[in-house]
């Protein structure tokens, strides 16, 4: 391998990793703060993608589609957390996998019932549908980078909200020590609802900046969830940061996995997972035993 | 306290004596729902050692259950049927190995960690299946016979014959639920629900915490491989959705709806949402929706499964009953005793 | 002198730069209550949870019975002899009276992870379950759920426990904390009862009570061993009256 396919693997696997973290981050700040393991999290993801086919679709504008299905993410998300999700904090494990399982049926079902089963694509905005020329031989496209800087910018973001606004100082106490927090008056169902919110927004912008580059079909949920979840044993729960190496790690090594051993490229990210298991059980940057 | 004990077992016989006299008066079509029910039930209450008695919720159940039937269509011969008694050790063991090598690494994590391990340890055998061109890939491979219960060129049993079949069924049932009684009434089984119950207390007093969870694990698996080997037998066809966590979250939705705290609890699940899909697909084409919101309906309102239904029904003498199944007696139960 | 049960040698823990046990040594003998003492913060704790193997050390090392025992996990030690109780009861709350002893008696038994048989119809375990019991007092309370039980009950059902282990030393963290006077003078008696044949180590904050029950005692402060001796040393120790009994008063 010479070094310019070399780099664009890397950047392939970057790109990719880039948007496993987008979704990731969203299920860990769930897990991390509300304490709710959400397996419906890829169904928002999938969501995402197929809001974008459609709203692409009848407007004709991505930037429409980014905008809209951001917007309906997140009014989906409180509202399931005011119907449903806000009954099981401090409800067992248990009841979190069964209910969310339901809720993958019932949004499965919707998907089903407003767009139809076809496989769609989505074309990328003009202005980002070239190539940039690498080599004679080997170019690079312009929406993939895109797709690094915009997903490097809502990291960021993150990042800022968490570690220097009054939000995240809430949000860190809240996961830290709950009680105490409760005690000084925060209100927890005000900053739930919000924090369930946005893990939704995240998983359906993954969605939607995808859309272009992959195509649009049912199941496609399902392995951004494994993924997600992987991601996530791998940072340690709770982890933004965690999910952040877990994600680049992820995208990577299965990168270069599909280069190197076509065949069984998928397994590449389960021993990376078993080999973190064996060494740190609690992930790379897991604080404490839950 | 007796009339109580006397009363579950006379309900008991019953229904078996009904369960074994059932081909003589149902259509092959419910004797093969019948078979399939008790199938998916044996799942569920193997899947029941780990998650009710031993606190654990496992997420890839299923991949054991897919993986014992891929070995019997993988060992099967193209134009005849294979022996039982190579592919069904072939594939139950099978099964149990990867109970083993799954459950030694998704033991050392706890809680929400477990469960998103064992889902993508357990969509990692699905992912195998279906990307590889090992036994058909996505689409899957057909098994034409039914395996061969013959000793030398004697025939013993016809599993083509769905009676026949559902009596096999049957009594690999019943004989799972008096294996898993055994072992759930052993020192084993009170020291699985100690780690349950109170783990830090139970590895203080000398129990392998993570030794009596492992076995546990892999008895479970084993189980669920014995069913996937039938299942797979009466479907004649075995696909990577098989193995994957949705059938493993279906199987916890029948524990927890039948009730965590008993052997057969999830098998009752088993029937009661099987028949519940029999209704729904009959009655609407989006038939996912409901059962999904019937879930849902059910975690929110029934956190102790619809078995609670039943027990509220019973008087207080009957509980001691239910508690020497090993059901673990919550204080205000124990009280009332 | 009498026989040494549990020799810690050197024991050290640290959590990142927080050295939170430094450098403690001590013995604890057969028939003795030792008992270990200090301030919050002193160290106690972490090395009761040093010495049942919850934690592990950084440096140093262990001896039960002078078999070095360091490196092995919890349930290797219990079943090496060292039975402890916590800080916060810790018992199977759902389980009735005589199972939660039935199941600690189950534990050091050979067979005691049989796949088949049933513990309730064992003899030998209902035997040594029912003669806990009658050690602590509970016997009268025995089918009874415990999480139904008083406070004092839980507790006296958690030495129960213990006992029906046959430890060779027995580590109780703050077994008299969250108690009244009665309840706590049954305990303290209790714990006086433990030492025949045994070695206790006691981690405990009511002064009255140590000084009643220790044959021996090791004050900490700031993870270190400051003094060691028997009460009357100890209690004329300097360093002990600044550090320690010159904010609580002499006894």
């Amino acid at each position: 391998m010479d070094l310019v396919s070399f780099a664009v693997q890397l950047l392939n696997g970057v790109q990719y990793g880039l948007v496993l973290f987008l979704v990731a981050s969203g299920l860990t700040l769930v897990f991390g703060i509300l304490g709710v393991i959400n397996l419906a999290h890829g169904a928002f993801y999938m969501l995402g993608a197929y809001l974008a086919y459609w709203i692409t679709a009848r407007t004709g504008s991505f930037w429409a589609a980014l905008v809209g299905g951001v917007a309906i993410a997140f009014v989906v998300g409180l509202l399931l957390e005011e119907i449903f999700v806000k009954r099981l904090y401090g409800r067992d494990h248990l009841a979190q996998v069964l209910l969310s399982f339901g809720l993958i049926l019932v949004l499965d079902e919707i998907r089903h019932i407003l767009f139809g089963k076809d496989v769609h694509s989505v074309p990328a905005p003009e202005f980002l549908r070239g190539s940039i020329q690498l080599t004679e031989v080997l170019s690079y496209p312009v929406y993939r980078l895109a797709i690094c800087v915009f997903c490097l910018a809502v990291a960021a973001a993150i990042f800022l909200v968490i570690q220097k606004t009054r939000i995240g100082m809430i949000v860190r106490a809240g996961a830290e020590n709950r009680d105490m927090t409760r005690a000084l008056g925060i209100r927890f169902d005000v900053v739930n609802r919000y924090v369930f919110a946005v893990g939704i927004v995240l998983a359906a912008l993954g969605g939607i900046v995808v859309a272009p580059i992959s195509t649009v079909f049912p199941g496609m949920d399902n392995q951004m969830l494994i993924l997600s979840f992987v991601v996530v044993v791998l940072g340690g729960i709770g982890s933004v940061a965690g999910a952040a190496i877990g994600a680049l790690l992820i995208g990577v090594a299965d990168s270069f996995g599909k280069v190197f051993m076509p065949n069984f490229s998928s397994f590449t990210i389960y021993v990376l997972m078993a080999a973190v298991l064996l060494w740190r059980p609690n992930g790379i940057l897991g604080r404490r035993e839950i | 306290m007796a009339r109580g004990a006397l009363t579950s077992r006379l309900v008991a016989v019953a229904l078996v004596a009904v369960a074994v006299a059932l081909p003589f008066f149902a259509a092959t079509y419910y004797l093969q729902l019948a078979s399939k029910v008790l199938l998916m039930g044996l799942l569920a209450m193997a899947l029941n050692l780990v998650v009710g008695f031993g606190g654990l919720v496992s997420l890839c159940h299923a991949a054991f259950f897919g993986l014992a039937g891929y070995v019997l269509a993988l060992t099967s011969p193209p134009y005849e049927a294979a022996s039982i008694w190579i592919t069904l050790p072939a594939a139950v063991g099978a099964a149990a190995l990867a109970a083993l090598v799954i459950g030694a690494l998704s033991l050392r994590t706890r809680g929400i960690y477990f469960i998103m391990v064992t889902l993508a340890f357990g969509e990692m055998l699905f992912f195998f299946f279906h990307d590889t061109r090992v036994a058909g890939g996505s689409d899957g491979t057909f098994i034409y016979f039914k395996p061969l219960v013959a000793i030398g060129s004697l025939p013993l049993l016809d599993l083509e014959k769905a009676r026949t079949f559902y009596w096999v069924v049957l009594g690999l049932t019943l004989a799972g639920i008096a294996l898993l009684v055994v072992i759930v009434r052993s020192p084993f089984g009170h020291a699985l629900a100690a780690s349950r119950v109170n783990e830090r207390r139970a590895r203080s007093l000398g129990f392998p915490i993570y030794r009596i969870r492992l076995a546990a694990f892999v008895i479970s698996g084993a189980l669920a491989g014995l069913s996937g080997y039938f299942a797979a037998a009466q479907f004649g066809y075995v696909a990577p959705q098989m193995l994957g966590w949705h059938v493993s979250a279906t199987a916890l939705v029948m524990v927890v709806l039948g009730g965590m705290r008993t052997v057969t609890g999830p098998l009752l699940g088993a029937a009661i949402l099987m028949g519940l899909e029999e209704f729904l697909r009959a009655s609407t084409e989006h038939w996912k929706l409901l059962e999904g919101l019937i879930i849902i309906g059910l975690v929110l309102a029934f956190p102790d499964g619809v078995r609670q239904l039943f027990d509220m029904a019973l008087k207080p003498h009957a509980f001691p009953a239910l508690r020497r199944m090993r059901r673990p007696a919550v204080p205000r139960e124990a009280g009332n005793a | 002198m009498p026989e040494v049960a549990l020799r810690a040698e050197g024991l050290e823990k640290r959590f990142g730069g927080l050295r939170a046990v430094r450098e403690v040594s001590l013995d604890v003998h057969i028939g003795e209550i030792h008992a270990v003492i200090g301030p919050n913060g002193a160290g106690k704790s972490t090395l009761i949870n040093l010495l049942s193997g919850e934690l592990g050390a950084t440096a140093g090392s262990i001896l039960l019975r002078e078999r070095p025992v360091g490196r092995l996990g919890v349930h290797h030690r219990a079943l090496a002899g060292i039975g402890r109780s916590y800080q916060k009861t810790t018992i199977f709350l759902p389980f009735t009276v005589l199972e939660n002893v039935r199941l600690a008696a189950q534990a050091r038994t050979r067979g005691g992870l049989r796949l088949f048989g049933s513990p309730e119809r064992d003899a030998d375990l209902n035997a040594n379950a029912r003669a806990a019991l009658d050690q602590v007092g509970l016997s009268g309370r025995a089918e009874v759920a415990a999480g139904l039980l008083s406070h004092g009950e839980q507790r006296q059902l958690e030495i129960a426990m213990v006992l029906a282990t046959e430890p060779k030393i027995i580590l109780l963290d703050e077994p008299l904390a969250g108690m009244g006077t009665s309840e706590a003078k049954a305990m303290i008696e209790l714990i006086r009862s433990l030492k025949e044949g045994r070695a206790v180590l006691i981690v405990e904050h009511d002064m009255d009570a140590v000084f009643s029950l220790a044959d021996r005692l090791t004050v900490m402060a700031d993870g270190r061993v400051i003094a060691s001796g028997n009460p009357e040393e100890v209690r004329r120790h300097p360093a002990v009256r600044a550090a320690y009994l010159g904010e609580e008063g002499p006894p």
